[in-house]
């Protein structure tokens, strides 16, 4: 097979879909106009605002006063957590946050930054295919509970939570319950008329819009504290000049992405056939997460003695985007912290890649790893200090 | 994080990859929880050092200081091995993230573990610091307490 760029690491990012810019260009080109001005020049930007606002909404199952835009998925997550408990503190005394110890680092650094304010936060663990266990769950919710945060879909083994169930446990004892939904919005379906939920974040750099693009969703009737002071965009709750045509793109990705969700079914089976040809082909490797619960783009792989910054390196020579919950390729001495919750050791945790497709990758995109990814592990087999040999 | 050309060569293109039959001295060092070790194997002629091998699992950085440090010792003296520093090593490769700087001092220890074998097999006093692989300490995180 010839040599060929294979883009696999749409959770990291997406990139913009052509129909997206073409939205965005004409809110760049020609109604530049700030939406707060009165005169026709910013009426023109306004109304592409409202539009894309009504049709995120539309999508969402919202109103569209229940969608504030944000810069991205870290903001509407910090908003909603911070936001969120102090509100509650505020108005009832509740000072107990509920998480999960698989969440995003913008939900958990959130966490501890609520802690430094005298909250208590229960990171309450998930069983070894990464779902929330629920006894614990319960445990830990009472009537102090001031939020409850569980992410919908995780980033690294694309595990699904049971937002539905949790957000009825949480409104029994009157907790507000937020759910970032980054990873999940464009890939199944999502629905906060339907989840229950009071918050819901997304960011649109994940499904084709560009990156600074971003929403809260905050159920009609819920005010928490507002994040950004200044103008009073947003309803008063989040200031700064609209990124209109961000917003517009965002509006645009996320139609074309819910439009698409019927053709998930193929994206999931091109998943599946990577992931058995690895598990029957590859000696001494893990699959990380639940096979059934999970995104139907997710793959995650440990290959045993190997590392896996040496293996994403390898593998970009090659042609081959993917990425690593190895500790060396993300800044840090620490392998990633949702292999180690779901109890991998942290030298399997080294070894992980994650693989996550979208729409835009075909067959052969998935023949191409097929063809490239065995001689790589092999390689850096042969080099390991540590590899006990096939049969062993 | 951006590794130089030289170090994605040897990455790439690692030198003396593999083992000594019957070496002189082997050195192990790091462990797997901190996701690098490293194995050096030397043959030693009349304190000449003729051949290095290594074998590593480890990150990018891991395999190229690796590489680089069997190139520098290869043909000189134990007493001229012994002086290697995870500096020579770094700079050789034309600099390392600041991250991966432990790599190339892991790379001197795997050095100086081989030497340090290669002193007890001849009866020599080791009059050098040897590091302990189990000494070594990397920073695994904390999962927070439910």
């Amino acid at each position: 097979m010839e040599n060929r760029f294979v883009y696999a690491d749409n959770a990291a990012t997406t990139p913009v879909a052509p129909e997206v810019v073409a939205a965005m260009t004409p809110y760049l080109t020609e109604y530049w106009g700030n939406p707060s001005s009165m005169y026709s020049k910013g009426r023109e930007a306004r109304r592409g605002l409202d539009e894309a606002r009504e049709k995120v909404a539309n999508l969402l199952g919202a109103q569209p006063n229940e969608i504030y835009f944000t810069s991205g998925g870290t903001e509407a997550d910090n908003w909603a957590v911070k936001g969120g408990a102090r509100y509650m503190r505020k108005k009832q005394g509740r000072t107990h946050v509920i998480t999960s110890t698989i969440e995003h680092p913008a939900v958990l650094r959130s966490c501890e930054a609520l802690e430094r304010e005298g909250f208590r936060v229960s990171y309450v663990a998930v069983d070894k295919n990464g779902i929330l266990d629920m006894e614990k769950f319960k445990a830990e919710l009472d009537d102090d509970t001031a939020v409850v945060a569980v992410m919908f879909a995780n980033n690294e083994i694309g595990t699904l939570q049971p937002i539905e169930e949790l957000t009825k446990l949480a409104h029994e004892k009157g907790a507000l319950m937020f759910t970032d939904a980054v990873q999940a919005i464009g890939s199944v379906p999502v629905n906060v008329r339907e989840l229950g939920v009071d918050m819901l974040s997304l960011s649109g750099h994940k499904f084709n819009a560009p990156k600074g693009t971003g929403a809260l969703y905050m159920r009609r009737g819920l005010k928490i504290d507002k994040y950004i002071d200044g103008g009073g965009q947003e309803r008063m709750m989040r200031s700064g000049t609209e990124n209109v045509a961000g917003i517009v793109g965002l509006a645009t990705a996320l139609e074309l992405a819910v439009s698409r969700l019927p053709d998930t079914e193929r994206i999931r089976k091109m998943r599946d056939r990577l992931a058995d040809y690895i598990l029957k082909n590859i000696p001494h490797t893990i699959y990380n997460g639940d096979p059934v619960r999970r995104l139907p783009g997710n793959l995650n792989i440990s290959f045993e003695y190997i590392e896996g910054e040496s293996l994403l390196l390898l593998l970009d020579m090659a042609g081959i985007c993917i990425s690593t919950g190895s500790a060396c390729s993300s800044n840090s001495l620490e392998p990633s912290h949702v292999l180690l919750s779901i109890g991998l050791p942290a030298e399997k945790a080294h070894g992980s890649m994650r693989v996550s497709l979208s729409h835009l990758n075909t067959d052969e995109d998935v023949d191409y790893i097929i063809e490239k990814l065995p001689g790589i592990v092999a390689r850096l087999r042969a080099m390991s200090p540590i590899y006990p040999g096939e049969g062993k | 994080m951006q590794y130089s050309e030289k170090v994605m060569d040897h990455f790439a293109h690692p030198r003396n990859v593999g083992e000594i039959e019957n070496a002189d001295g082997v050195g192990t060092v790091g462990n797997a929880t901190c996701g690098d070790i490293m194995q050096m194997f030397l043959k030693i002629e009349n304190d000449v050092i003729v051949d290095a091998k290594f074998k590593t699992f480890g990150c990018g950085a891991a395999i190229a200081t690796s590489s680089m440090a069997t190139e520098l010792i290869k043909g000189h003296t134990v007493k001229e091995a012994l002086e290697l520093t995870n500096k020579a090593v770094v700079e050789a490769l034309g600099g390392l993230p600041a991250i991966k700087i432990h790599c190339s001092v892991l790379a001197e220890e795997a050095v100086r573990a081989a030497l340090a074998d290669y002193y007890k097999k001849i009866g020599r006093e080791i009059d050098f610091e040897v590091p302990e692989a189990e000494e070594t300490v990397c920073h695994v995180h904390e999962i927070p307490e439910e």
